[in-house]
């Protein structure tokens, strides 16, 4: 499967590329009162300041927030899955999918550390392009 | 400003109707508003009408062309599972403006089946499943799993809400079910997003509801004021800033400033409430607006369902008609069927579910994106 990485298309406009090619994610966040959001913005929804957003990178740990297990999705999405919502260090908050767990509700601890990882999608647009996607998994405490 | 009334409401059962088009439902449940409050469309001075599926299709002027093309000025409104709510409250700000004596609130809605909830697909490939699930009962489970979180609130807690409302609803001839569903049924049906199974998730169901408003001197002046209801607080929010709102909708704060709102103009608290209809469209939903709504202390949500205190005949039953999760749930008409219910209540005309002595009822829906809004409904002497 895996084409080169580098010939891999981000999945989200907010995963970026440094120039030797490491992916990464883009916040934007707030000069004035700090909130990271996620997607582009020229104006703070917190509070309200305008002209005072800059892009920031994110760093690839988080803490797992909340999440769900699917086990019936759209026809052709393979289940189960761990949809995880993912609090990211110093601020911005993310859904992904979290990879490296027994989709078992007895194994999975909101509050743990995870990792913000890359890789290809496993899917394909209707050209044939690979996709780099993000995905969490459980980090050492 | 004046105060507002129900003076005439209805619904159709809510059911499956793929060879009816919406105008056609809605003109029913319109019809059948009309007939209950003794008017005719002649006497309506304006048309709210909800409706999402078909929301850019001028619902509201071909449920007219339907039942009697008056001329009247028709607004349209679609606001997610809120968009009945906002019909209805756009008829109520009307009445309250001093502009209209009698105006009309249709909500209907076409469903089609599975499941709910929009694939980002703008260019590139689905993310469904790669980043995470977008799919409407994930985002409830969501939620559900942060009370968890937060109260440990458990799996069989939130299969208890649909044991309820199952119940519930084998006394209502209008719901879309009228089966009881057991403990065990529903936490052996199939998971759909965990925690909640196929059975703790809302019917999609095609439906309709209505309502006619008016003002306190119209409705003495027409002899109406016998069956009619006061409204006595119409909300409505949005979602405020919240840290992870945007990733995770947050339909917790919403409703709690809706809620605040709602006591503060009607005087009321949620101690004065005798019954409640809120928007269930999954186990775990009904279980956070416990909290949100004032039902119980913030985190008490698993021991108010513990102790049956909602159901039929406890401290205070909420959806009492099946609620969405059996009732079901046609978006658009949600809003209004909820003013219905309560209605029905309040007027003491809700059969073999009736809660004893209604007098004040509260109504809840949210809309993902977000809406919020809440009637607080009051019988008159």
């Amino acid at each position: 499967m895996a084409a080169p990485a580098a010939e891999l298309k981000p999945v989200v406009k907010f995963l970026k590329r440094h120039a030797d090619g490491r992916p990464y994610l883009e916040g934007h966040k707030c000069e004035a009162c700090g909130t990271v959001f996620i997607g582009e913005r020229s104006v703070c929804s917190k509070c309200f300041a305008r002209d005072r957003i800059r892009a920031v990178e994110l760093p690839n740990r988080g803490t797992l927030y909340a999440y769900s297990i699917i086990h019936r999705s759209y026809p052709g999405v393979e289940v189960p899955f761990v949809s995880a919502v993912v609090d990211v260090e110093g601020g911005g908050t993310l859904k992904g999918n979290l990879m490296g767990v027994k989709p078992d509700p007895k194994t999975i601890e909101m509050g743990m550390p995870v990792e913000i990882v890359y890789g290809d999608a496993g899917r394909t647009d209707a050209e044939g392009h690979h996709y780099l996607a993000y995905f969490f998994k459980p980090a050492a405490r | 400003m004046t105060d507002v009334y129900v003076v005439g409401t209805d619904m159709i059962r809510f059911g499956r109707f793929p060879d009816r088009t919406v105008p056609q439902l809605g003109a029913e449940a319109a019809l059948m508003a009309l007939d209950d409050a003794g008017l005719t469309i002649r006497d309506m001075e304006a048309l709210y009408c909800g409706n999402l599926g078909e929301a850019s299709a001028m619902v509201g002027q071909r449920i007219l062309h339907e039942i009697g093309q008056t001329g009247i000025p028709v607004v349209n409104c679609a606001n997610a599972c809120a968009t009945g709510a906002t019909a209805f409250r756009e008829g109520w700000i009307a009445i309250k403006a001093g502009l209209y004596d009698l105006v009309l609130a249709v909500g209907v809605e076409k469903m089609g089946r599975g499941l709910l909830g929009a694939d980002r697909k703008a260019d590139g490939i689905p993310t469904e499943g790669l980043l995470g699930s977008g799919t409407m009962p994930t985002v409830f489970a969501t939620l559900g799993m942060e009370h968890t979180r937060k109260h440990g609130t458990t799996f069989e807690q939130f299969a208890k809400i649909s044991v309820k409302n199952h119940w519930h609803s084998t006394m209502n001839a209008k719901a879309m079910y009228q089966i009881e569903t057991p403990l065990e049924e529903v936490m052996g049906a199939e998971m759909i997003s965990y925690p909640n199974t196929k059975l703790m998730c809302s019917v999609n169901v095609d439906g309709s509801a209505a309502a006619v408003l008016c003002s306190e001197k119209k409705a003495k002046e027409l002899g109406l004021m016998g069956r009619a209801v006061k409204v006595r607080a119409s909300v409505m929010t949005s979602d405020p800033y919240t840290e992870r709102d945007l990733t995770m909708p947050d339909f917790n704060t919403c409703t709690q400033l809706a809620a605040k709102k709602a006591y503060e103009m009607a005087g009321l608290s949620p101690k004065d409430l005798d019954l409640v209809e809120l928007h269930d469209c999954f186990a775990t939903a009904e279980i956070l607006h416990y909290g949100n709504l004032g039902l119980c202390e913030e985190g008490e949500a698993g021991a108010l369902i513990d102790r049956k205190d909602t159901y039929l005949g406890g401290r205070i039953p909420v959806n009492v008609s099946g609620g969405l999760l059996s009732k079901g749930h046609p978006l658009g008409a949600t809003g209004i069927a909820n003013v219905y219910e309560v209605t029905t209540h309040l007027r003491g005309e809700a059969g073999k579910r009736q809660v004893e002595d209604a007098r004040i009822g509260l109504t809840h829906v949210v809309g993902m994106g977000n809406a919020c809004a809440i009637h607080i409904l009051e019988k008159v002497d």
